[in-house]
Parts: structure tokens; sequence; C-alpha cells
């Protein structure tokens, strides 16, 4: 269990002054000028010593993706992009971050964008974020005022802007390739990869892509030290993380946890435990609608981090805990996630603009038991000929719930089809028959 | 040059390929649907997925650049599964409409659903449905069989240049529309048709006409406008049903402009289909080849040659020209001419009445002068070739003329002689940009040279191209290499800039076999005043439209041609003539390329090929011509004008015989703006006028900007 002295986001539920005062109180924009006195590499250096990867749901190590960006002047303004686009269902860490702690935010694109040799940093948020927008338009107004971003930042000599960009509500522009089509005022639609951001991004200048979460514990690790980062937490899986419970629990929150804590400790110390005790479990989506759902047998002595949940073929994707109990349709469920999916579906390649419709379709029908035995194994089939021949990941978000559904509920698939066809009633047990 | 291995076949390829071209150079088919060579990736359709070693999953091979020691299967299982896949995400919501589709037979779905498909389908929810779009009198859309691939919208907003289509919606409602359900403005919008892989953008004239493989397929080329874009013309009996692009890397590339694929509906409509003689009461009556000859041999009898003259016109192929010119030799005529527009270019130095660079080595240039030309509606594929350029790299351009939507930027120096001169002079800023190009062009239209200044335009087009430094021969520069090692040469090609963009098909072969005035001879304005006055008392008309017949009571005129245009109408003997699908000839376009026509139908009726007309009218006249077919005709043609032995080459025209030459030193009119000489792109010769689409063209794009710019 992480200790309170351990945290980074120390006003995460909006208990003190989210300004720039209340941050600098709480350690915000302390001594940025000396982080800027070292060299870009060194804060790359640190980053990376410090394990920390990618809160956006991919889990790759932030500061090699920092190193990737050109080291030598090529000519064009290099710029850090902050996606804040946080749309995946179930996750709302950003969000929290933006209204709480914006200045975290702000001072990372400091520091992140100080170690690409960043000219600007162009935070993306969501265009259902308004509230939080106009906080972060605040705090960046007042790190203008106070000199602590813009021309000579914090008095290092580093020129630095940060910009503020309304999204509109399309799921994909949370893609980073999407995100920038976005930004640059074209229609979201991810590009093709390569050229990968870093060598060709933004307005076709270098680029790095990064979540909020990552971008503002940033400033945090570089002054507290690489090593008491990485002391936290599991080897490879280092640090705090803000993980999002929601769901059949008695007490949903957002609460910043070290890495590969126990989800069975995380439920119960933070959220009062399963609605209807741990046994009333029926199923966990540990990382945001995304990720494949784990049975309770998984849960039981599950870590939550990076290498624990692949291992279990299920993955910590922005750490957003879906809880679900024994009074959850699990198959229905999913079937609402795959109409998200569908909706959400750019349309620009093939598999994803026919798959995701045809998947949510069999669904739908399953759901009802409206279906034959055999069409379990089709829609298997299908979500494999979606998953990986796709331009961008959202294939595989709207592949793998349907997988992790067949591969741990597929019984209580079959029933319902058995019970369609003999007459007998569909819904009447609630998921009782779940095993693996 | 990364070496790779595909299916086993080991290649080696220029840096930069994609995989998908490896795969195609090492032998290997790989399914595409949009991927297409002369648009952007997209990457979008998924079919070209192939298995690489080493990559976690199959990769896109039209997006994936080739490298070093990657191991590619095309026809391992995983590929195939992901390939199979694709196939039928892609057939789920198609409607499989396949024998009711115009694209049957000749549909990129329907063959590689065969390879890549299933037997039947496991998909049994409803199939999407998508309300069609209007795209104008050109193109059909049935959207519901639309598979996304956007080779349509990149095809309009990079090659054609308008912005009028993209993809409306998200994920399965995601809709290829027109935006605003209007027709694309472009002169070359129907070529998204050929992109189509599917049924879902069709040919509307075309529409449920013949299946693929009725037709008989010949291959020519186009004589709408002076480009010769190469061109199959598909027919069914003596009927032409379409015609299709050809694919010629200099000339057309892959596309045509909208008036050579639809006016050949024309050929159908106002056709001469026997001769006609015109009687004691003024009217024109059907009469036999025999009557018609002996009518002309009448005429011709009370004539003296100095009292002949023959005008050609702007298709004709150069046979019929030589034969003709040969003819009036014979009969003592001096008068003829082929510039019907009145163009003051004149023969004898072909440097001076060719675009020289070429259509391809436009994109070679860095800087371009358009003077009194609108080239999008002139030669739409020229245009379309200096758009290419000026998408792909720096290129300055200037227009004297018309302010015009050309599909690219330009700087707008001027509208007419004024600026010209200031050009010429070197007073004008545009001067040092061409001075500081390596490759300098000018592009010179009829616009600026049929006009009563156009010798004066066309000596300052050539001062203008002489300071510039526009035309220089190949040149080689040495840098002595360091150390002693071997020194770099570079090698500078030859460059000439000057260029003369012509609006009819015919005109450089008669500039080449000298169909112009004679010794003594008048030129096109001589003779018609002539006419008109009596000095001229026979006047024959091969094919020429552009002449206001009715204009000359006091002159036999005789028309040869193919269709009851202005030419016909007055005329005193019709022969009935054979349109360009009907007959074999050589035809020179605005490069100087000697280009073959084959003929794709019979003329109607009891038409003739122009040459064989004009051979038996010697035969009548006593003056028979020394040829009995089309190839001692070419032989003769040949052995009296050398440059047309070589087919499809363009050979550098010699400069300084065109600047050796006598231009006039008078001066150009100032008072009068260039104009392009054409008004409506959709109809220019007797075949387009004729044509029912045209005439929708010109309702749908032309009448509403008339209207508009007069009120």
């Amino acid at each position: 269990m992480l200790r309170d002295e351990d945290r980074i986001f120390t006003n995460l539920y909006g208990w003190f002054d989210w300004k720039l005062a209340g941050a600098r109180k709480r350690g915000d924009w302390s001594n940025t000028k000396d982080i800027l006195t070292k060299t870009p590499e060194d804060v790359v250096e640190i980053v990376k010593a410090s394990g920390l990867r990618g809160r956006g749901g991919a889990g790759f190590p932030t500061g090699l993706k920092w190193s990737f960006m050109p080291k030598q002047n090529t000519g064009k303004p290099h710029y850090l992009v902050v996606n804040a686009d946080e749309s995946e269902p179930g996750t709302c860490k950003d969000r929290e971050i933006i209204r709480h702690e914006p200045h975290k935010l702000v001072e990372g694109c400091l520091v992140a964008g100080f170690a690409m040799r960043a000219e600007a940093a162009y935070i993306y948020i969501r265009g259902e974020f308004y509230n939080e927008a106009l906080h972060l338009q605040h705090a960046i107004e007042e790190a203008y005022e106070a000199g602590l971003i813009g021309k000579n930042a914090c008095g290092s000599g580093y020129d630095f802007d940060v910009f503020l960009h309304r999204g509109a509500g399309a799921y994909i522009c949370g893609e980073e390739t999407a995100l920038l089509e976005s930004l640059e005022g074209k229609k979201g639609q991810p590009r093709l990869k390569p050229p990968f951001p870093a060598g060709v991004g933004l307005y076709g200048c270098p680029t790095t892509v990064n979540n909020v979460e990552s971008i503002a514990v940033a400033p945090t690790i570089v002054r507290r030290g690489a090593e008491w980062f990485a002391g936290i937490g599991r080897p490879k899986n280092t640090g705090t993380k803000l993980f999002c419970i929601s769901g059949h629990v008695n007490n949903p929150c957002n609460v910043e946890e070290e890495l590969g804590i126990p989800l069975k400790e995380l439920l119960e110390k933070h959220c009062g435990g399963v609605i209807g005790g741990w046994d009333n479990l029926l199923a966990v989506i540990p990382g945001g609608s995304s990720v494949p759902l784990m049975p309770k047998a998984t849960c039981d002595d599950i870590l939550m981090d990076f290498d624990s949940l692949r291992e279990v073929r299920s993955g910590l994707g922005t750490a957003a805990v879906i809880v679900m109990n024994k009074e959850t349709d699990v198959v229905k469920a999913i079937a609402r996630l795959s109409a998200f999916y569908k909706h959400e579906s750019c349309g620009q390649c093939t598999p994803c603009r026919e798959g995701t419709g045809w998947m949510w379709r069999v669904m739908e029908r399953m759901v009802r038991g409206e279906a034959e035995p055999e069409e379990i194994d089709t829609l298997e089939e299908v979500t494999r000929q979606v998953e990986g021949h796709t331009i961008c990941a959202l294939g595989d978000a709207a592949a793998w719930p349907i997988q992790g559904l067949i591969r741990h509920f597929r019984p209580e698939m079959e029933r319902r089809i058995a019970a369609r066809k003999s007459g007998a009633p569909v819904f009447e047990t609630p998921a009782s028959v779940a095993a693996e | 040059m990364p070496k790779l291995t595909v299916d086993g076949v080991e290649v080696e390829v220029p840096a930069g390929s994609t995989l998908l071209q490896a795969c195609e150079a090492a032998g290997a088919e790989v399914p595409r649907f949009c991927y297409h060579d002369r648009l952007s990736i997209a990457g979008n359709c998924r079919m070209c997925l192939v298995e690489v070693e080493k990559a976690p999953k199959p990769v896109a091979s039209c997006a994936f650049p080739a490298g070093d020691g990657q191991v590619v299967h095309t026809k391992s299982e995983l590929a195939r599964k992901a390939q199979k896949g694709t196939m039928e995400f892609l057939l789920i919501n198609h409607p499989l409409d396949c024998p009711i589709c115009d694209q049957g037979g000749e549909c990129d779905l329907q063959d590689q659903a065969m390879g890549y498909g299933y037997h039947s389908t496991r998909y049994t929810e409803n199939k999407r449905a998508v309300a069609d779009k209007h795209m104008g009198p050109l193109v059909k859309t049935i959207m519901t069989r639309c598979i996304h691939c956007t080779r349509c919208v990149r095809f309009s907003t990079e090659i054609a240049g308008v912005t009028d289509m993209g993809m409306l919606n998200r994920g399965e409602n995601a809709e290829i529309t027109t935006y605003l359900e209007k027709a694309l403005d472009s002169e070359l919008s129907a070529n998204v048709i050929d992109l189509c892989p599917v049924g879902a953008l069709t040919s509307k004239p075309y529409a449920f006409v013949a299946r693929p493989w009725e037709l008989k397929k010949t291959e020519t080329v186009d004589v709408m406008d002076a480009v010769g874009s190469n061109i199959r013309v598909d027919a069914r009996g003596s009927e032409v049903l379409r015609v299709l692009p050809r694919l010629h890397e200099d000339i057309n590339e892959e596309w045509i402009s909208d008036k050579t694929r639809y006016a050949c509906d024309g050929l159908k409509r106002q056709r001469l289909d026997r001769p006609y003689v015109r009687g004691a009461d003024g009217k024109l009556k059907p009469a036999s080849w025999d009557q018609a000859f002996a009518t002309i041999a009448s005429n011709v009898k009370e004539v003296s040659g100095k009292q002949m003259a023959a005008i050609a016109g702007d298709m004709v192929d150069a046979e019929s020209m030589f034969a003709l010119k040969s003819l009036m030799t014979a009969l003592g005529s001096p008068n003829t001419d082929c510039r019907q527009d009145g163009t003051k270019l004149q023969a004898g130095a072909r440097a001076g009445y060719i675009f020289n660079t070429t259509i391809a080595g436009i994109e070679r240039a860095d800087a371009l002068l358009i003077v009194g030309s609108n080239p999008r509606w002139e030669a739409a594929l020229v245009n379309a070739r200096i758009r290419k350029t000026w998408m792909r790299k720096p290129i300055k351009i200037g227009v004297v003329g018309e302010r015009l939507d050309l599909t690219y930027d330009y700087d707008y120096l001027g509208a007419g002689p004024q600026t010209l001169a200031e050009i010429a002079s070197g007073e004008h800023a545009f001067t040092q940009v061409l001075k500081d190009a390596k490759a300098p062009m000018l592009i010179v239209g009829q616009g600026a040279l049929s006009r009563a200044d156009g010798e004066a335009v066309l000596a300052t087009c050539q001062a203008i191209a002489e300071q510039t430094g526009m035309v220089y021969d190949e040149s080689r520069t040495e840098t002595p290499g360091e150390d002693g090692a071997e020194p770099t040469v570079t090698v500078t090609p030859a460059w000439n800039g000057f260029n003369v963009l012509h609006t009819a098909a015919a005109r450089v072969a008669g500039l080449d076999l000298g169909f112009v005035p004679g010794e003594g001879g008048k030129d096109v304005e001589a003779i018609l005043k002539a006419a008109k006055s009596g000095g001229v008392k026979f006047l024959y008309l091969l094919a020429a439209d552009e002449i206001e017949a009715k204009a000359f009571p006091n002159c036999f005129v005789v028309y040869q041609g193919h269709h009851g245009d202005i030419g016909a109408q007055a005329a005193d003997v019709v022969l009935p003539g054979a349109a360009y699908t009907e007959k074999d000839g050589l035809y020179v376009n605005t490069e100087g390329r000697v280009q073959l026509g084959v003929g794709a139908a019979f003329p109607p009726g009891e038409a003739r090929a122009d040459w064989k007309i004009l051979r038996a009218l010697s035969n009548v006249l006593g003056q028979t011509l020394p040829y009995d077919t089309l190839e001692d005709l070419r032989m003769a043609l040949n052995k009296a004008h050398p440059v047309f032995t070589g087919l499809d080459v363009t050979e550098s025209a010699d400069w300084s015989a065109f600047v050796e030459m006598s231009l006039t030193d008078g001066k150009m009119d100032d008072t009068v703006p260039f104009a392009s000489p054409i008004e409506n792109f959709y109809m220019t010769d007797p075949i387009s006028r004729s044509s029912a689409t045209m005439a929708a063209c010109t309702e749908d794009f032309v009448v509403p900007k008339r209207k508009a710019a007069a009120s």
C-alpha cells in the first residue's frame, strides 16, 4: 500500500486550492529552473531510469519514447502533444488531474518539452471536459503571468509555449495520430505508421504524444529522483498509478496506488469491497473497456500491473477497473461495449468499419440467445479477423472484450442459446453458470 | 537499394519503394483496392496484408517501406487468412448485385473475390443500404456498392484539384459523397469511374448499354484536343459505345478528359451518310458518288488553279491533308491552309510551333509562364501535368491572360500584350524568376496567336525564351575530385522551354506537311475574303467546320467531312467522310509526336475514309494521285516529310531555325487582352457539338457560370 508521503497527486480529491498558489504550497513549480539547468539528455535518463511506463494504456516506456525525438536540429520545430482526450469508458483519471492538479500538467509539459527540445506543447482536451478546460486554461494563464512558461520559462532562458485545444467528442481522436489530424484541423482519422510521430508528427514535425498522467508525474520524478519512483511497485512496473474504480463496489473512486497492488486489496481498502461481498464478484475489466475481462477466479490473487495482467491475457490499460458482481448480465455488458466501438469506429479501414458492426449485431443476438451455438466460433473468428489487421488499435480494442467474454463465459452464451431453443427463460439465472 | 526476399525470391528494389512494389518486382501478386500508383497511399482497404517475418502482425504492404533483409510471405497461411478476412468484410455489406451491375466483368472486387473470397457468406444480418448521390450527367452512383477505398476522393483532390468529394460520417455510416450533391467541377471528373474498383461509380451515359465481353476493343488516339491522349475505343458492330483511357506515361498517363470520353455519342448524330448535291432550288439533295464527283468536276473545269482554295479542319488525319495538298498542287492552286482559327504560326521551323518541352518534360520545369491560354480547357491533361508538377515541387507559375481557376496557384501578371512586353523587356519582376530558374518554360496558347497581332506575340514569346535562357544544350560540369579522386561530372540535359499549345489535333501535322499557302498563295483570312469577293471560285473544305460557309454565294463550296455541322450547311456538294474512330490515320499531337489512329468501326452508310474520297475525286478530275493503298500514301508522305516516319517519338526540334526565321517586328495591340479561344470546353468540334452528353455537361457546368458572370 502506497505511503502518503509517496503520493504525487496530493490534491486528487480537490480538497485544496487548485490554482497556482495552492499548487506551489504542494511543491509544484518549486525549483523548476534547476531541472531546466540539466541537459535534456539527463532529464530523459532520469525518466528512463525511473521505469515510468506510459499511462495512456499501451504502457510503453516514457523515457524511451522521449529519446526517439531527433537529437540534432532538423530545422523543424519539435512538439509535445498531450493527449487529454480521455474517452475510454470507465476512465476518469485525467479528468481529476486537470480539475484539481492542472499545474502538475502544465509543469510537466515544460519539463517533458524541455527533455525533447520542443518549442511548444499542445494539450488536446476532450470536448466534453468543459469545466476542466476552463481550469486548465486558467492554470496556463497563471503560469504565463508568473513567467513559468512562455519566453524565458522560469528564468531558464528556455522559451516554451503551452496551447490548449478542445476536441469535439470523438473517441478515435484519442488515438495519437488521429489526434494529430484533428489538431491540424482535419477529420480525425488515424494515420498510417510508419512514419511515426517522432519523425513526422504534428504539421510534419517531430512530435511526441503522451498521456496526461505520464506528463503530470514527470516533474515529481525528476525532482525526487529516479530511484524513489523505481522503488515503488514491482520491477518493470514501477511507480504510482491512478486507478479509477467503478461498477459494483460500495465506494467507487479514483485513487493513487502503487503498481502491483493486489486487485482484492485495491477494491477492499479503497472501495469498500464488492457489493454483496467478494464472493458475489462475477468479473472485472481491469483497464478500461478495451481490455478483456477477468473472471472472479483470476481476480482473487491478481496483481494490478502491466505484466501481471498481460500474463492472464488481459491488460492494465488505463487502470480503469470496472467491477461487475453477479447481478450483471455480462453478455449484455460486453454487447454494450461492442455498440460503443461500432459507434466510434472512424470508418477508414475495412476490418474495423465492417467488423465492429458485424460483431455488435451478433452480440445483440447473443444477449437474447437468438443464435446457433456454432456462431460463437464464428464470432470469435471475426474478432480475430479484425484484431491486428487495422490501421490503429481501435480494431483490437473492439475485438478484445468479446474474446474475453467467449474465453471466460462461453457456457453462459451457450446456455442462452439452448434456453431460447427450448423455450426456457433466457434471462432468469443471473450468470450463475460463469466458469472457467 | 534494399534487398529482400519475397516468397523465396530475392529482389532488390529502389530505396523508398513500398513492400507492395517489392512484391510486384518479385512477381508475387498482392490483392489491393485502395492502392493506386498515381494516388497518395491510403492503406485503408487492408486487402494487401502480407506476412513479414519478425513483425508481430500482418502489415499493409502498400504502405510499408521495403527494408533490407525483410523476409516477406504473400501466400503464407497468416497472409492468406488476413486477405480472406478482409475480403469477407468487404463483401458483407456489398450488395452482390453483379448481374445488374455495369462493372460486372471488369470489377476488381468480383475478380479478387474469386481468388480470395469464401464460397458462401457467414453474415446473416441485414446488409447496409446507402442513398445514391447526385454526381452530374457523367457519373452514375450506386453507393451501396461502395467499399470506401477513397480512390475517387484522392483523385479529385490530388489530380483533378477540386475538393468536392470526401467521406462523411464515420464507422459503418461512413459515406463517400460530393458533400453538396453536385457534379465534380472538373474536366477530368469521369476518371473516377475507371478508378472505382467496384460498381459504385459507373458511367451514366453507358449505363446498361453493354457488357465488356460484347465489345470490340481498338487501341487508338484521341483527336478532341491536341494532346493526343491514348484511348481504347469499345465498339459493338459499327456503334462506338465508349471510350476509355489507355496508359501512356508521356502523354495522358492513365487519365482522359471528359470530352474525350463522352463525346462519342456525337458520332451517332448528325452524320453524313451519303453524298449530297445542291439542286436548282437551293436545297441539298441526296446524290450518288458519281453525281457528286461529276458536279465537282464540271465546276473545277471552269476555274483556274489560282481561283481554287482548300482549308483543312481541326480533326483531319495527316494522310488526307497530304492527299488534298497534293491534289491542289496538281490543280495549280497555292491557296491551301490548315490554320482555320487564323493562328499566325509559321510552317518551316518546327521548334516554333510545337510543345518543345514535351508533356512529361513539364515535370522538370521550375518556372512557368502561361501566355494567353487556358490549359484547363484547351488541353486538360497538360493542365493536370502542370498541377502534378506544382504538387510535387516548388514551381513558380505566372499567367498573362484571363484570370481563371487552373487548379494550382499562380501569380497573375496581367491581362494582355502590355504585360508580355514588360516581361520581354525585363521591366517585369517575373523576368528575373524565369532567369533564375534552372528549367524555365513558357506556354503560349492559340488565344494569343490567332489574333491579328499573333505574329508579334509569337516574336515576343520567342524573345522572352531567348533572353531568359529557356533553351540550352546538354552541358557537363566537372568538379575536380579531392586528393586525386575521380572528378565528378554533372550532366545537365538539354532543355527547350518554349511551347506552343495547340487545340486542334490536326494542326501540327498540317504545319509539318506544309498545308499552308504555297508561293503567292492565300491564307485562311485571304481565302475567305477572296471567296466573298469572287477571287476564289472553288473552295474545298476538308472537315473544316469552323468556317461560316453561307457567306460565299458566288463560290462553289465542296465540303468533305463526317458531320452535318456548320461547314456542310451551305456547301454545294457534300461528300461524307469518316470520323476518327472510323479510319486509320496519323495524327501529330502538340508535342510533335506522331501517333497512329486505328479505325474501330465502319463509317456509316456510303461514307468512306477521307483519303479514299480524295483519291477517287482526283481520278475524276484527271489528276490521279499516285497511290492506291493507305500504305502507298504513307510511303509518299514519309518520303516527302520524314518527320512522319517515327511513330510515338518526340525529337527535339532545331531551335536556331526558329530564331533565324524572320518574324514581324510589328507591335502588339495593347488594347485587346488575351482570351482563350475555347468558350465551352464541352463543345469544340462537330462531334462534341452533336453529343447529347456534352450538351448536358454544358447545361450543368458552363451555363450556370455564364449566367453568374452575366448577372
